[in-house]
């Protein structure tokens, strides 16, 4: 079957140009772009002069399953990132239990069937996210784990984790660390600061954030591994980033939209939608992120979709769990910054579908022939307030419930495959 | 009369006028309860209820005292926060409290913020009687009056605040109060015991006590909780003593009307000198305890006067 998508404004995350012209899709891939000839029986779409890009790819994606499905099944979450333009779930192993093994792998693979977008699963790095034992990074990989992360837990144990750094490097696996220090960041549920200490907060010093990164840079250094920051959070972490990148070092790094649209400020009068790991930072820092992603020196935008039920939210501050869904707001926050001018939207395309795409292996996250036909037509000026009520995700703890936005998903293809309309 | 709060969750929350107005009140209750017959019914026919989620035994009496000195029904709960049932919710304890029609929840609980979580519940007035390390309103009150009464006045005064900052709610509400009250106030604190951008509050910072009292008339000291003293913020108790308790020495250092303050309760010969604790001419800290009983009904008094309006207007229809 072949699809026509007409009068659209492309958005090229390789180019990073926005052209307005045609799309061709055919058996599931991109034919055309451009000044195409479609044969006589394709369906034509008229885009309407809105935008059409690379699907997003989504590093970082909280499922609960196994353990939560309450919380979110693949299911429920394959419906919100439909929704939200998301067309690559790249899942954490932080399940219960954690997936660290073939077989909680090919549970989980065979479950995913039921999202209707597509899951790729990272698997545990140590054995029940624990910091001591390696997992089988072989046998994980030959079923498709994607890459390895013990998520947001980190190992103290650095003898371990430096074997298995070593002996994931000679399978060419992707490790995704937490740079976080945790002697400094355990209990905390703020960053140290005047906010913090006005609301009589625990607090983090930012600085927990470098000094997890520096290490980690030292063992990536010494073991040689493929290595992916998943939040750099605070301005003080870039230097030691840069370094490392400008020395030759194989490492790139994400940040959450979250970080990059919020500030500890907005937590206001205890919100604990607005609690997040690592916790929402000055306005100085969110800054400095905007710009460290629109610079390149950041590589990845992800949503880091954690769903929460009401209960573990109503707490005090302190005791509510932390994370947030944002499977389905991921694209209207990003158009904050394409609205504010601190990016444009291949600059954002580049962040948040061809970069995370490329440094997986991935041939998703770009406008190109050959490449697979998952994509998103939205239009980045359509305002509306957020009702948490109105997600998908079983779990609505979203920090922009109330909040004025704007962008829209019109519609969301995988494969050249509509799996998302937007109604009226 | 100013002060139109539903609630009394912080400092944070109240104009200059609101908190003179709880002070002028407080004045007149100080004079009550020196009398033999202390009665009032400003309170008569409502229940109060004190939910101490953390152990107190002088600010649970000093709620309970003042709530009967103003004819109420006073209910007291002591559910130290491990027993408090498995399971249930500190939203579910308000709910069903809530079902109780009481009129007044006194609140203490160990987690900042969590007492604005349950006055976001619950249909009656909520004082805070300290949440965390957050606020501990009716403290800071009752340090403003003693004041107020030992100074004649409670602006423009050089305030020193010295101890552990960085855990105590008491130099947060007394920070925040003082502070809107615009009188100078100086933060001493071995830096382990600071919290992070205070100085972003109008302070200025000390480390060493003696340069930080020069010139104060007024020397708050805080208390030091016994399970920071070994090794983990302080070396031990003696050095910090040594370079933090208040004594004679020290205090010469400030003005020599300087008055003393402490909300206890107090841990001699750790942040103070048991004589000068004691010492008439110096230390208010008794008058404090004193000042605390009335302060609290004064607050009582003026939320059960608001709460009264609300449900008038809400009884004849009126919108608010």
């Amino acid at each position: 079957m072949t699809l026509h998508l007409t009068n659209a404004r492309l958005i090229d995350p390789e180019g990073l140009t926005v052209t307005l012209g045609s799309l061709l899709v055919d058996r599931g891939l991109i034919a055309g772009i451009g000044e195409v000839t479609a044969p006589k029986d394709a369906t034509v779409i008229d885009c309407g002069g809105k935008c059409l890009a690379p699907g997003i790819v989504d590093l970082g994606v909280k499922i609960g399953e196994p353990g939560e499905r309450h919380k979110e099944s693949f299911r429920s979450a394959g419906l919100a990132a439909a929704a939200g333009g998301v067309t690559t779930i790249i899942a954490r192993p932080d399940t219960n239990p954690a997936i660290d093994t073939p077989e909680t792998l090919e549970f989980v693979t065979r479950r995913a069937a039921e999202a209707p977008v597509r899951v790729r699963h990272m698997a545990a790095l140590t054995k029940g996210r624990d910091g001591q034992e390696m997992t089988e990074i072989g046998f994980l990989m030959d079923i498709g784990a994607i890459a390895f992360t013990d998520a947001m837990r980190v190992s103290t144990n650095i003898k371990a984790l430096s074997r298995a750094m070593s002996y994931a490097r000679s399978l060419g696996a992707l490790i995704v660390g937490h740079p976080q220090e945790p002697g400094l960041s355990a209990g905390a549920a703020a960053t140290s600061g005047k906010f913090a200490s006005l609301y009589g907060l625990p607090a983090v010093s930012p600085m927990a954030e470098r000094i997890g990164l520096e290490r980690d840079l030292a063992l990536v250094e010494m073991t040689g591994v493929r290595y992916h920051a998943d939040q750099i959070t605070t301005a003080m972490a870039l230097p030691p980033l840069l370094r490392a990148k400008a020395a030759g070092v194989d490492v790139t790094a994400g940040t959450s939209i979250h970080h990059l649209t919020l500030n500890e400020l907005d937590v206001g009068d205890y919100r604990t939608f607005f609690k997040l790991s690592p916790p929402l930072r000055s306005e100085t820092d969110r800054l400095a992120m905007v710009e460290a992603v629109a610079s390149g020196a950041i590589d990845v935008i992800s949503s880091f979709h954690t769903p929460a039920d009401e209960e573990s939210k109503r707490l005090p501050f302190e005791e509510a769990a932390s994370g947030a869904v944002a499977l389905e707001t991921f694209l209207p926050a990003a158009m904050r910054l394409y609205h504010s001018g601190a990016m444009t939207l291949p600059q954002l395309f580049r962040a948040m579908a061809r970069n995370p795409a490329d440094r997986l292996g991935l041939p998703q996250g770009r406008l190109a022939v050959g490449a697979p036909a998952d994509l998103v037509l939205f239009d980045p000026d359509a305002p509306f307030v957020m009702d948490r009520f109105t997600l998908r995700s079983k779990s609505k703890n979203t920090p922009f419930d109330g909040a004025r936005m704007e962008g829209k998903v019109l519609a969301t293809y995988v494969a050249g495959t509509r799996v998302f309309a937007a109604e009226g | 009369m100013s002060f139109r709060a539903r609630h009394l969750l912080g400092i944070d929350h109240l104009a200059p006028q609101d908190i003179t107005s709880v002070l002028d009140l407080a004045d007149r209750y100080v004079d009550l309860n020196r009398r033999t017959v202390k009665q009032s019914d400003a309170l008569a026919g409502m229940t109060q209820i004190n939910m101490f989620f953390e152990n107190s035994t002088r600010t649970q009496a000093s709620f309970e005292l003042a709530g009967k000195r103003l004819g109420a029904d006073v209910m007291n709960m002591s559910v130290a926060h491990s027993s408090v049932k498995k399971g249930e919710t500190l939203i579910d304890t308000a709910l069903t409290l809530n079902a109780m029609h009481p009129d007044l929840l006194v609140i203490r609980h160990p987690s900042s913020g969590a007492v604005n979580l349950l006055a976001s519940k619950v249909n009656c007035a909520v004082i805070n009687a300290g949440d965390g390390r957050h606020e501990h309103p009716t403290q800071a009150l009752l340090d403003a009056l003693t004041i107020r009464r030992a100074k004649g006045r409670i602006q423009r005064l050089t305030i020193a605040i010295c101890g552990d900052i960085a855990h105590s709610r008491v130099a947060r509400s007394n920070l925040i109060l003082l502070g809107k009250m615009e009188n100078r106030l100086r933060l001493i604190a071995p830096p382990t015991l600071m919290p992070a951008g205070v100085q972003d509050f109008g302070c200025e910072l000390f480390d060493d006590m003696r340069q930080g009292l020069e010139g104060a008339d007024v020397v708050m000291m805080l208390r030091l909780q016994s399970e920071r003293m070994d090794g983990g913020f302080i070396p031990s108790s003696r050095e910090y003593y040594h370079r933090y308790g208040l004594d004679a020495e020290k205090l010469a250092h400030a003005r020599p009307d300087a008055i003393v303050m402490h909300p206890g309760p107090m841990n001699r010969g750790v942040e103070i000198d048991g004589e000068l604790a004691d010492d008439i001419r110096r230390s208010v800290i008794q008058e404090q305890v004193e000042m605390g009983v009335a302060v609290r009904m004064a607050c009582m008094d003026l939320l059960a006067r608001n709460l009264r309006a609300e449900r008038g207007r809400q009884a004849v229809g009126v919108m608010v």
